[in-house]
């Protein structure tokens, strides 16, 4: 600045002119003022002067340098020959639309003459970028703070370790500060100069699931693949690869001939090229066409191209394997310090062990909610099958039932919350009435003969599904939960299963309580066991079997109805909802032990666990873990044909 | 000719005279002979009722005569569809990829010629490879044995499991049910290599006969449904007929004493179900070619549960029923849902019967299974004035069922 002591003078005195125009208080030093002290510099950025604007701008507590710092990196700054004020401005065709720097005062000039553009360098930017990303992450808007550490998360770079960490002190926000050590963390342990310290900066992530981690570490450990006659001294090496194992031959010789280690070869498709290119008179190297419809005899006239010096030579496979085992193929860390991969390594493999347990967790709790849904659609079942040994092949339509009621509840009151109230009890009763009618005009008549039971009341699935499809359309109906069931319960980046699936686990629960409520504690329950053991005593007795039969299949029908919302919310609405459950709802029964409510929930929890388990092998093919599930089962019947809880003696009835 | 086969069974002879009459019937309208009175996708679809009525009387014994409800013998009908229809797929494929591969310069090698073929077949699955569930495919007599014995064995091995450990009633049906969702659910999956819910297509096509108009292709097919039914129906005639029926319709009726008089109740009901899933494969073999396309959908377990319906409606315990059961439900069923019934108009509502046949079949189902047990066989009863045995005892042998002094006999 010495150079120009003239024209410091001016500036000075036009600042002091602008200010007093802007009426702002003398002490407070603008935007525009800085710029003026480093005018130069700020026209025509180098990578030497930038550091000197941005330690003044740094040094002044003027307001806007963040957007100053951006419109100077998008080239948008712009400085008025005539008084040397600098713009921000955007061309306008021939003209400038300026912004003010400090006032935001927006003008309109029809001319960009008079005006020169400043346009720092790709160095420079880089520069001014770090520094923006310093401004932006003390800046006084917790948002834009955000918005900083969200763009260090989706593109880490060592340049922002400095300004991050400087950042640091005077965070006022305990959530953007804890999110600013985690991403210093980050940083480190990619870029930090310092070995020791990233090793450190490791050490300190080895305890973290998240993606986050799992990618910084990985990125550490990344290697890049090689081959040499013999691994140079001082190769980081990953691991030596076997070829055969971890390396195809193909690939491996493919490596050496993009290392010019070896001639490149000619493949069968070139052959046929070659030799299609060749072909005279239905002849090819003296050898008949029609001939040539296997791999040898193709190869062979080839040869004879070759000999003939008509094609390049074919590298034949013994001369492959040899120069493939004349060679070693390695994988090294493109970290050269071994330390540093070496605690990356330890870090991983503890990472791998949390991520283990975690995704044990994740899928114990995955299972346990495939168990509740299960479970809730199938202890319907356990009464009117498991209690009454009715086979209800309609029981899937009631569930459906219950769902379409949930969605036409849902229409007529629109409070997500109230509508999911009134709800349940409205397709209980919907579906507690279907049943009644069903076991008075249908069942009562068959309770001699189950298998014809089972027929009429598919009968009556296929009448219901028929008629939900003409009412309600074929397309899927949408049962929306309410706000507070959406989202999912995060622990970590592992383990986290939705609220609606938590519900249905406590509904599961709930009803659990309540069959076992109704069957041992209340004089229905009582009189419901002692028809279905002996209906004849029981009358004597001066119960009413028809009454409690009927009552009984109602009630089992009505948990169907409410296992209809809870499942309609968590899957869609539609007419074969129903027929997707019933076959794994009478597994459930089967497996779990007929005629027991505590057997329901063992099976339920049995099919849930394993087809979670078959799942966890092969998690891309579900269809597959219902196949092999539903496999399993068939075996299982074969070890325990009553089921895991077997009634004993005169409970089991025969 | 006192106690002949024939004689003891005076009503195979009827059924085969009055299918003869109707295949001759049937070939004279038929388009391929000049006559044109039914076309050729009703000619397929008679194909199709006639297979459909051999996988029925095949359910009518193993339901009406053994008393296994098997609700997966429909699945035993779509292997044998799938094992035919890789055979067709396979040489049809051959043959075209043949045709393009002459464009090339040099003849094709082998493995060429299995890439292409394996390209055009699984393309739609995102592969190219032929799985090991094709490794016979380019064979027809190899995939012509699968059609019989993939279905024998696997309800050889599933009947043993369930018999085996005394699976038996509604128990056994549920576990036949889950077999059948297995398997489809099994046929669904594109890793199984049956090209997923695409499932198999273009098998009308019979690589062989591409000089054959359709109507003559159809009409063969026809014929050999019509022999396979009728010698089906023969086959399962002397099975249920003699000391072997008496047998199997006496573990239908009390198992326990069965097994206590000494015989080996398991083995008679694994022979009746492996024997009448085989003959499934076989009605499926000829079916599928006739309808063109085969996929997992067919095999669903309520594909067996409709096939158990058509049995009751038809009359259980007696093969005819079966046939009559099987071929109306199914005839009446493409004529509702075809669209050629006329909708009725009630004024505030129109009836369209391809939204309401299923309403329909349903209730008509229920009603039958409730009031008229004996399906439309009964009529025939009622016909020839044969009333039901007095045996002045129990009201039936199932559990819990009333004994005489309970109540009156109806």
């Amino acid at each position: 600045m010495k150079e120009y002591p003239m024209l410091r003078l001016l500036l000075a005195c036009l600042s002091l002119c602008v200010a007093l125009v802007l009426a702002q208080p003398v002490q407070a030093q603008t935007l525009q003022d800085v710029l003026q002290n480093n005018a130069e510099a700020v026209a025509k950025p180098s990578r030497r002067t930038v550091d000197d604007v941005i330690a003044a701008l740094v040094a002044s507590s003027a307001t806007g340098i963040p957007d100053f710092l951006e419109g100077w990196r998008a080239k948008e700054i712009w400085q008025r020959d005539a008084d040397g004020l600098f713009f921000r401005a955007v061309e306008d065709g021939d003209g400038l639309i300026l912004t003010d720097l400090d006032t935001a005062e927006v003008t309109t000039v029809a001319d960009d003459d008079g005006f020169s553009q400043a346009k720092p360098n790709a160095g420079v930017r880089r520069v001014i970028s770090s520094a923006l990303v310093q401004f932006l992450l003390s800046d006084p808007d917790i948002t834009r703070r955000q918005s900083a550490l969200d763009a260090i998360g989706r593109d880490p770079s060592g340049d922002q370790l400095a300004p991050l960490r400087a950042s640091l002190e005077g965070e006022p926000d305990a959530d953007i500060l804890a999110r600013k050590q985690q991403l210093e963390r980050q940083l480190t342990a990619q870029f930090d100069e310092d070995p020791a310290a990233r090793i450190a900066a490791i050490n300190d992530l080895s305890g973290d699931v998240s993606v986050e981690v799992r990618g910084v570490i990985s990125q550490v450990l990344a290697t890049r693949q090689f081959v040499a006659v013999d691994v140079p001294e001082g190769t980081n090496l990953a691991r030596i690869l076997e070829v055969g194992e971890n390396l195809s031959a193909d690939d491996a010789y493919q490596q050496l001939v993009e290392a010019d280690l070896a001639p490149a070869t000619v493949s069968l498709d070139d052959v046929v090229a070659t030799l299609t290119a060749q072909i005279s008179n239905g002849q090819v190297a003296g050898v008949d066409v029609s001939t040539l419809d296997t791999d040898d005899a193709r190869i062979a006239a080839y040869e004879t191209l070759v000999a003939s010096g008509d094609a390049p030579a074919i590298i034949l496979p013994d001369e492959r394997a040899a120069a493939i085992s004349a060679h070693t193929f390695y994988l090294a860390y493109t970290e050269e310090n071994a330390d540093i991969t070496g605690a990356a390594e330890d870090a991983q493999s503890a990472i791998a062990g949390y991520l283990g347990a975690g995704q044990t967790i994740d899928l114990t709790m995955d299972a346990l909610s495939l168990a509740s849904i299960y479970f809730l659609a199938a202890i319907g079942l356990a009464i009117t099958f498991g209690v009454m040994g009715v086979i209800n092949m309609a029981h899937g339509e009631f569930i459906m039932m219950g769902a379409y009621a949930g969605y036409v509840v849902q229409q007529v009151v629109p409070n997500y919350t109230l509508s999911i109230i009134i709800a349940l009890p409205v397709a209980f009763a919907v579906t507690f009435a279907a049943g009644v009618a069903m076991e008075r005009l249908v069942i009562r008549h068959l309770y001699h003969r189950p298998l014809e039971t089972l027929l009429a009341t598919f009968g009556i699935a296929i009448v219901l599904q028929q008629l939900a499809k003409n009412i309600f359309g074929t397309q899927a109906r949408p049962l929306t939960s309410p706000d507070w069931l959406a989202g999912a319960w995060v622990v970590n980046d592992v383990i986290q299963i939705s609220y609606i699936r938590i519900a249905i686990f406590v509904l599961a629960l709930l009803f659990l309580g309540l069959i076992l409520f109704i069957l041992k504690r209340t004089r229905l329950g009582l009189e419901v066991r002692a028809v279905t053991q002996n209906p004849g005593m029981a009358a004597s007795m001066g119960i009413n079997p028809d009454r409690i039969n009927m009552l009984t299949f109602g009630l089992g029908s009505g948990i169907a109805g409410i296992a209809g919302v809870a499942i309609g919310l968590y899957a869609k609405v539609t007419s074969e909802m129903g027929a997707d459950y019933i076959v794994q709802s009478f597994m459930t029964v089967v497996v779990g032990g007929v005629g027991n409510v505590w057997g329901t929930l063992a099976g339920a929890s049995l099919i849930g666990f394993t087809q979670k388990g078959i799942e966890f092998f092969n998690p891309s093919n579900t269809l597959a873990a219902q196949t092999y599930m539903i496999l399993f089962v068939i075996l299982f019947i074969q070890f325990r044909p009553k089921g895991i809880v077997a009634l004993k003696g005169r409970a089991a009835g025969d | 000719m006192k106690n002949t086969f024939i004689a003891r069974n005076p009503s195979v002879l009827w059924f085969l005279a009055g299918l003869a009459i109707f295949t001759i019937l049937v070939t004279i309208m038929s388009e391929a002979t000049g006559f044109g009175l039914i076309s050729t996708s009703f000619l397929k679809t008679l194909g199709k009722t006639l297979c459909l009525c051999l996988v029925a009387i095949a359910m009518d014994v193993v339901w009406g005569y053994c008393g296994i409800l098997s609700l997966g013998h429909f699945a035993f009908f779509g292997i044998g569809g799938y094992a035919i229809g890789m055979w067709l797929m396979y040489a049809r494929t051959e043959g075209i990829v043949l045709t393009s591969l002459k464009a090339n310069a040099l003849p094709p090698t082998a493995t060429e010629i299995t890439d292409a073929i394996g390209g055009q077949i699984f393309g739609v699955v995102g592969s190219s490879d032929f799985p090991m569930i094709w490794a016979f495919s380019h064979s027809l007599p190899l995939q012509l044995l699968a059609v019989i014995l993939v279905p024998g064995v696997l309800a050889l091995v599933f009947g043993w499991l369930a018999f085996r450990s005394r699976v038996t009633g509604v128990y056994l049906s549920i576990l036949t049910q889950a077999m059948t969702l297995a398997l489809s659910l099994y046929f669904f999956q594109n890793d199984t290599g049956l090209r997923g819910n695409n499932g198999l297509s273009g098998l009308q096509n019979i690589p062989g006969l591409e000089d054959q108009s359709q109507a003559v292709v159809s009409l063969w097919f026809f014929w050999a449904s019509a022999i396979a039914l009728a010698l089906g129906y023969v086959l399962f005639a002397y099975v249920v007929s003699g000391k072997f029926g008496s047998v199997i319709r006496a573990i239908r009726d009390n198992e326990a004493r069965v097994r206590f008089l000494g015989y080996h109740v398991e083995h008679y009901k694994l022979f009746v179900f492996t024997l009448t899933a085989m003959i499934a494969g076989v009605a499926g073999a000829l079916y599928y070619p006739q309808a063109g396309i085969i996929n997992p959908a067919e095999i669903a377990p309520i594909a067996s549960i409709y096939l158990a319906v058509w049995v009751a409606i038809g009359g259980r315990g007696r093969l005819y029923g079966a046939v009559i059961g099987a071929a109306l439900v199914s005839l009446l069923s493409s004529w509702f849902t075809g669209g050629s019934a006329p909708n009725i108009n009630l004024g505030f509502y129109v009836i369209k019967w391809t939204d309401w046949w299923l309403v329909l079949l349903g209730l008509s189902f229920v009603l039958v299974t409730l009031f008229f047990p004996k399906g439309i066989g009964g009529i025939f009863d009622a016909l020839a004035k044969k009333t039901p045995p007095n045996r002045e005892g129990d009201f039936g042998p199932d559990k819990g069922a009333w004994r005489n002094e309970e109540g009156e006999p109806s």
